[in-house]
C-alpha cells in the first residue's frame, strides 16, 4: 500500500476484514507474519509502543462515531493529543489544532456542541476531526456511513473524497459496492484470505454481494 | 502523558456523575468523620477524669487499707494519719476520712433519707482543695473536743434550707443534734462520689457518735489524704508514709496491709478502662472506613464496566495501559481525598456539636486528623488498584466493540 492511496477493504461478515483491519489499526498483533508501516515493523512491537504508533501514526473513524457523550466536539478533538507521549502539546495550541480540524470538516459553529446535539453526520465530522488532528500517516475507516442516512453518507464519502485529494492515505471498509468502487484500490477478504488485490473492481466480493 | 492532564481527565470523569460520585464518598466521610468524632469523644472523656481527678485535690497521696488482706480493714487508724503529720517532711497537711453508715438527717422539717454522713479532720478543705462557700469548717481544736457541728453539701443544703441561710440551724443526724456552720462550695460528682450530697463532720465525733455498733475499733480511718509540698516532693513522701506505717503496723515494706496510691494512679487505673473503650471506638471507625473503601471499589468496577467503549476509543486513541490505569486509580483517590477532607470536616464539626448538644466533654486529638486522612487516602488507592487495572488490562478491540 503506497502514501496517498485510497483503498477499500470488503468482504463478507466473518471474513477476517475485521481482523485485518485491527492488525493494519495495530490495535491486535499479528499471529504470523510481518506488517511495516512506514517502513517499521510494528508486529513485534509492545502495547506501549503500539499505543504510541497509533497515537502518531493512525486516524480511526468508527461507524459508531464513538464520541465521549458530555465532551464538547471540541474536547473530542482533543483526545488524541492528550496521549501524545513525545511531545507535551500545550492545552491553548491543542484548542487551537481542535479548532482548525472542526473548521476543515465544516463544522466552525458547532464546536462547542455535546454530540447529542449533533446529527449523525456532524458527529461523524467530529470523529473524522479527531483522526485528522495528529495529522496521521493512515487514516481508517469502518463502515464509516453505515449508521448514517444517505444524503449524510454522501456528505461524509465527499468530505474522505477531499482528503485523499488533499494527500491523506485512507483505509476503507465496507460492505457497498457503490461505496467501494469509489475507492482507488479494492481488496476483497474472503474466508480469511485476501482473493483479490488489485484494481479490479468486479471483485469476487462484489459478485456475491449484488447476487444476495 | 502528564500527571497534570491525568489529573484533569480523572477530575473530568468523576464529574460527569456528580451525584454518584458523592454518594461513593459518603462511606468514606462517614468512616474519617467518626475516627474523628469517636477518639474526641474518648480522649475527652479521659481528660474530663484526669481533670476531676485533679479537683480532688492537687499533689495528693492517698492511703488505705489494701485490699484482699484479711484484718488489714482494721488497722489504718487515725493515730496513723497524726504520726504522718508529726514526722514526714515536706507535706502541707493530711487529712483522715472515715464514713459510718448513711444515716436519716432531719432539719427545717425535712427530713432526708439515707445520707452519706464523713467524718474528716480540719485540714479537710485545703487537703481536698474543697473550699467552703458558706460560713466556715471545723477547727482541730473542735475536732479533738469533739464539737457537736457539720458542714453540709451544697446539695443537702438547697434540699434541707432551699435558699434560707443554714448557718447557725440545728440538724438531727441520726439521734445526734448538731449545729451547721457552714456549706460547702459545690463540687458534683466525681468518681462516682456524690460531694454535694454528703455532710462533713469532725471525725472524732464519728469514732464516739456513729462507730460504736461496730465491733472493731472505734477510731479506724479508711482513708488518709497526704498532700506533697510539690509535685517533685511526691516520690519521697510516698516513700516516708510507706516506712513509718509498715513500722507501725509490724509489717514487712514489701508487704504492707496498706496501699499507697497518688492521683496519677488512680486516673491511669481509670485510663485503663477507658483505654479498651476507645480502642473498640477506633476499631468500629476503621472498619467503616473499609466499608467506605469497597463502596469505592464497587462503584469504580461499575463505571469501568460502563465506560468500557471510552476506555476502547482512548486505548485506539493512542493511551497506554499505564495511561487508562492512572485514570481510574486516580478518580478512585479522588473520591476517597474528597471524602477524607469532607469527613475531616464533618468530623471536627461533629465533635463540637456532640460536646454543645450532647454536653459531653469532646477533645479532638490533632493526631488523629492527618490519621484518618491518610487511612482515605490508602483505601482510596487499595481499594482503586483492582478496577484500575481491570481497565487497564481491556483488549481495544473487544472494548471497542462492547455496547
Amino acid at each position: 500500500m503506497e502514501k496517498g492511496e485510497f483503498v477499500a477493504i470488503m468482504g463478507p461478515s466473518g471474513s477476517g476484514k475485521s481482523t485485518l483491519m485491527n492488525i493494519l489499526g495495530c490495535l491486535d498483533r499479528p499471529t504470523s507474519g510481518t506488517y511495516l508501516l512506514d517502513g517499521e515493523d510494528v508486529s513485534q512491537m509492545s502495547k506501549n509502543e503500539l499505543a504510541a504508533i497509533r497515537n502518531r501514526k493512525l486516524g480511526f473513524i468508527f461507524q459508531s462515531f464513538n464520541l465521549l457523550p458530555r465532551l464538547s466536539a471540541k474536547s473530542n478533538v482533543m483526545l488524541p493529543m492528550l496521549y501524545n507521549q513525545e511531545q507535551d502539546i500545550p492545552t491553548a495550541e491543542a484548542e487551537a489544532r481542535a479548532v482548525t480540524a472542526l473548521e476543515s470538516v465544516g463544522l466552525k459553529e458547532r464546536i462547542n456542541h455535546q454530540p447529542n446535539q449533533l446529527s449523525g453526520g456532524q458527529q461523524q465530522r467530529v470523529a473524522i476531526a479527531r483522526a485528522l488532528v495528529n495529522n496521521p500517516s493512515v487514516i481508517f475507516a469502518d463502515e464509516p456511513t453505515g449508521n448514517l442516512d444517505s444524503k449524510s453518507s454522501v456528505e461524509i464519502l465527499e468530505l474522505i473524497h477531499r482528503l485523499h485529494a488533499e494527500g491523506a492515505t485512507i483505509v476503507m471498509v465496507t460492505h457497498e459496492p457503490r461505496i467501494a468502487q469509489q475507492a482507488g484500490r479494492v481488496i476483497c477478504v474472503m474466508d480469511g484470505l485476501i482473493l483479490d488485490n488489485g484494481n479490479n473492481k468486479n471483485t469476487p466480493c462484489m459478485e456475491k454481494r449484488e447476487e444476495a | 502523558m502528564k500527571l497534570s492532564k491525568i489529573l484533569k481527565t480523572a477530575w473530568e470523569g468523576l464529574m460527569l456523575n456528580k451525584v454518584r460520585s458523592f454518594l461513593t464518598t459518603l462511606g468514606v466521610i462517614i468512616g474519617v468523620a467518626s475516627v474523628i468524632i469517636m477518639l474526641a469523644v474518648s480522649s475527652g472523656a479521659e481528660a474530663a477524669i484526669a481533670d476531676q481527678i485533679n479537683a480532688l485535690g492537687a499533689n495528693l497521696i492517698i492511703v488505705s487499707p489494701a485490699r484482699g488482706i484479711p484484718g488489714s480493714a482494721r488497722t489504718l487508724v487515725i493515730e496513723d494519719a497524726i504520726a504522718i503529720g508529726e514526722s514526714v517532711v515536706g507535706i502541707t497537711g493530711y487529712s483522715a476520712e472515715q464514713a459510718p453508715p448513711a444515716q436519716n438527717i432531719k432539719a427545717n422539717n425535712v427530713t432526708l433519707e439515707s445520707i452519706a454522713v464523713i467524718g474528716t479532720t480540719a485540714e479537710f478543705p485545703q487537703v481536698r482543695d474543697y473550699d467552703v462557700a458558706l460560713g466556715r469548717y471545723f477547727s482541730s481544736d473542735e475536732d479533738d473536743r469533739k464539737a457537736k457541728v457539720t458542714v453540709l453539701g451544697a446539695g443537702i443544703a438547697s434540699d434541707l434550707f432551699g435558699g434560707e441561710d443554714p448557718i447557725g440551724q440545728s440538724i438531727t443526724v441520726g439521734s445526734t443534734k448538731l449545729t451547721i456552720i457552714g456549706v460547702m462550695e459545690s463540687k458534683g460528682i466525681v468518681s462516682d462520689v456524690d460531694y454535694d450530697g454528703r455532710i462533713y463532720l469532725p471525725i472524732n465525733l464519728v469514732f464516739q457518735k456513729f462507730m460504736i455498733t461496730s465491733s472493731l475499733r472505734g477510731d479506724r480511718v479508711r482513708t488518709i489524704y497526704v498532700k506533697a509540698e510539690s509535685q517533685e516532693r511526691i516520690e519521697s513522701v510516698i516513700e516516708q508514709v510507706t516506712v513509718l506505717l509498715a513500722s507501725r503496723h509490724d509489717v514487712e515494706v514489701s508487704s504492707p496491709d496498706f496501699s499507697v496510691q497518688t492521683q496519677q494512679d488512680i486516673i491511669s487505673a481509670q485510663e485503663a478502662t477507658t483505654e479498651a473503650f476507645r480502642d473498640l471506638l477506633a476499631w468500629v471507625a476503621a472498619v467503616s472506613l473499609v466499608v467506605g473503601g469497597i463502596g469505592i471499589m464497587n462503584i469504580m468496577l461499575v463505571s469501568v464496566t460502563e465506560r468500557t467503549r471510552e476506555i476502547g476509543l482512548r486505548q485506539a486513541l493512542g493511551a497506554r495501559p499505564t495511561d487508562v490505569l492512572m485514570q481510574f486509580l486516580l478518580e478512585a483517590v479522588f473520591l476517597s481525598l474528597a471524602g477524607g477532607l469532607i469527613g475531616v470536616l464533618v468530623g471536627i464539626g461533629g465533635s463540637y456539636l456532640f460536646g454543645i448538644l450532647g454536653e459531653m466533654p469532646m477533645k479532638i486529638v490533632p493526631a488523629s486528623i492527618p490519621l484518618a486522612f491518610g487511612a482515605a487516602a490508602a483505601v482510596g488507592i487499595f481499594f482503586g488498584y483492582y478496577p484500575a487495572t481491570r481497565a487497564a488490562r481491556l483488549d481495544p478491540i473487544v472494548a471497542l466493540r462492547h455496547e
